[in-house]
């Protein structure tokens, strides 16, 4: 029994960072129908900027404030700068999921340029070696950390969407742009918010998994795919089914792991979505498309 | 400027003398080019010629058909290590080749079956996870990859008197030859028809008499046929295959050729698959700056010349024609 608490705690600890990263995903999908590919290219070159700070004897504070302002400053100049120009060239759907794939091609090449492709550690002040005993399960500080870092911004972004006057024009705009503009919300400026905002929470996934991985460009790639098979599984249109999707993703990988095996985990975490998907092909908490011919 | 008058004339191939003037260049040119080239561009250029193949596969499922899908490195494995075992059985190239090619459709498929229920994103994220799923079984189990090792696949025996290099060179070409004109063939019949009466709304080809259960499959089979011929003489060109080389990355590097190139058009399939090998041998000493160079690349062409290096052409093509005027 304990020995099945301690890995769905595990479970729970990967689960909210996927949160992290599936939450970014659904909150750009929702708003602006755009699959963001860049995500977890965004997240590497913000958590490469912490890396940069530490490195030069910044405070961590200060480095993670700089770097979440670097990825929401990366995401909103590329919303203002690429995705908006390609709109009002006519570009349809595909083609905006696919800018956002050369994005991520571009800041890959500029990572890899830059800092180089050797893995680096990333100096923490959380150590995972330090550990806590609660019942049967031992818990690291890193875990706990990383599940308040995920409850902390699952919270946040609740707060935000629901409690406050920018998310209600969020709320708004994603649920009909022309309206919105009838009415008056700057629907541009609340879109840029809300690519600002995903990034920023990527770039957070970003730097509480660097201490358990070593820091290399494509590390974020794995998270990045888990994340997104998340936020597929909970529904792309919506934000707790994101949560609720990362949660379900980590603790099935994780006993997968545990008790049947090790080499396939991934695979199995990914046939889950896709039976899943088959039966509910709007993801679990996500409403039906509507479409008219 | 050219009129055409009848359904037969419309289905000619080369219409106009021009054309068919050009065409026979371009064949002289591809029979005399090992004569005269280095080897490493005879090498080059086989290179091209049978990744052509795999991205025209891809572009018939994401620019005619309208499916996007990220397992492409799952059927290039498929059809790689298929391939790889039948060779080293002893069965002949043609064979081998065949097999691979039905190895990968019959696992297209089996993808497809999702595609009848899921849309585009979600799509996406089932055929990335069959991507996953091929790539893990081929690392982790040593009878399908041949271990740590790897494949060694025998080396093709040069005919009638050429050189190595120029054998394979010769037989991929024609493979590409062929290819193109199945697909040529495959996009102006019904199936052609019937794909981009899908991508562009489902729901009306279907209620036009579109069969979207078969067309959808057909699409995704035959795309994987391509993808899986491409993986097998990918393979027979390297020699020796590990699974390791058939990553995300490689899925992702097709997907770019595509877009590129041009979206639903086969001779943008060519030169796609041409920009992404020789981008990265320009700018070999600056490796890191390849994936930056593809970004921009795909930024660019999204934004000025959506239909890709073949809109390009297109244009080009469409100004001297009308020279002087414009």
């Amino acid at each position: 029994m304990d020995r099945l608490l301690q890995y769905a705690l595990t479970g729970v600890s990967a689960g909210s960072l996927y949160a992290l990263v599936a939450l970014g995903v659904v909150l750009i999908y929702r708003s602006t129908r755009v699959l963001n590919f860049a995500h977890g290219d965004i997240a590497t070159l913000a958590t490469f900027v912490a890396f940069s700070m530490l490195t030069h004897r910044y405070s961590f504070g200060v480095a993670v404030a700089v770097s979440l302002l670097v990825g929401a400053a990366v995401g909103v100049v590329f919303y203002f700068g690429v995705l908006v120009k390609a709109q009002r060239q006519g570009a349809n759907l595909l083609g905006m999921v696919i800018l956002t794939l050369g994005l991520a091609l571009i800041i890959q090449g500029v990572v890899v340029y830059v800092w180089g492709a050797e893995p680096v550690s990333l100096p923490f002040p959380i150590s995972d070696t330090k550990t806590y005993r609660v019942g049967g399960v031992v818990v690291s500080q890193l875990a706990l950390a990383t599940i308040a870092a995920g409850v902390a911004g699952s919270l946040g972004l609740y707060l935000l969407v629901q409690r406050t006057r920018v998310g209600l024009a969020m709320r708004a705009t994603s649920e009909n742009l022309m309206a919105a503009q009838t009415l008056g919300i700057p629907t541009r400026m609340v879109l840029g918010v809300a690519w600002g905002t995903a990034s920023a929470l990527g770039v957070v996934a970003g730097i509480f998994l660097a201490p358990a991985l070593l820091l290399d460009p494509f590390f974020m790639l794995d998270p990045f795919l888990k994340g997104f098979a998340a936020a597929v599984l909970g529904g792309l249109n919506s934000l707790p089914g994101a949560v609720v999707g990362a949660l379900i993703l980590g603790v099935a990988e994780s006993l997968t792991g545990a008790y049947l095996t090790i080499q396939f985990k991934n695979t199995l975490a990914f046939l889950i979505i896709i039976v899943v998907l088959l039966v509910r092909p709007e993801g679990l908490l996500g409403r039906e498309f509507k479409e008219r011919v | 400027m050219d009129l055409v008058e009848s359904y037969r004339e419309d289905l000619r191939f080369a219409r106009r003398r021009i054309t068919r003037t050009l065409l026979g260049l371009l064949i002289v040119a591809v029979a005399v080019f090992p004569w005269l080239a280095p080897q490493y561009a005879v090498f080059l250029v086989t290179l091209i010629a049978l990744y052509s193949i795999g991205v025209m596969g891809q572009n018939l499922l994401i620019g005619y058909t309208g499916q996007i899908s990220f397992g492409q490195a799952g059927f290039l494995a498929i059809g790689a290590f298929t391939f790889g075992h039948l060779r080293i059985w002893g069965l002949p190239f043609p064979v081998a080749l065949a097999g691979a090619g039905l190895a990968a459709a019959v696992a297209g498929l089996l993808v497809g079956f999702p595609s009848l229920r899921l849309k585009g994103p979600y799509l996406s994220i089932a055929t990335l996870g069959f991507g996953v799923a091929v790539y893990q079984a081929f690392v982790n189990w040593e009878v399908l990859s041949g271990g740590r090792s790897g494949l060694a696949i025998p080396k093709l025996t040069p005919l009638l008197g050429l050189s190595a290099t120029q054998t394979v060179y010769y037989i991929y070409v024609v493979l590409l030859a062929l290819f193109t004109l199945a697909t040529y063939n495959i996009v102006s019949s019904y199936i052609g028809r019937a794909f981009i009466a899908i991508r562009d709304a489902d729901i009306a080809a279907e209620v036009n008499g579109v069969n979207l259960t078969r067309y959808k499959l057909l699409a995704f089979a035959l795309s994987s046929f391509y993808t899986g011929v491409h993986g097998a003489l990918y393979a027979q060109v390297l020699g020796h295959i590990e699974p390791q080389i058939f990553n995300v990355l490689e899925s992702i590097t097709l997907f770019v050729a595509v877009i590129i190139g041009g979206v639903a058009s086969v001779e943008g399939s060519i030169l796609g698959a041409a920009f992404v090998l020789l981008v990265p041998k320009v700018f070999a000493d600056f490796r890191e700056m390849v994936p930056v160079v593809f970004g921009v690349t795909i930024l660019l062409v999204l934004i000025f010349e959506p239909l890709g290096l073949y809109g390009r052409w297109l244009k080009t093509r469409l100004y001297f024609q009308l020279w002087p005027f414009r």
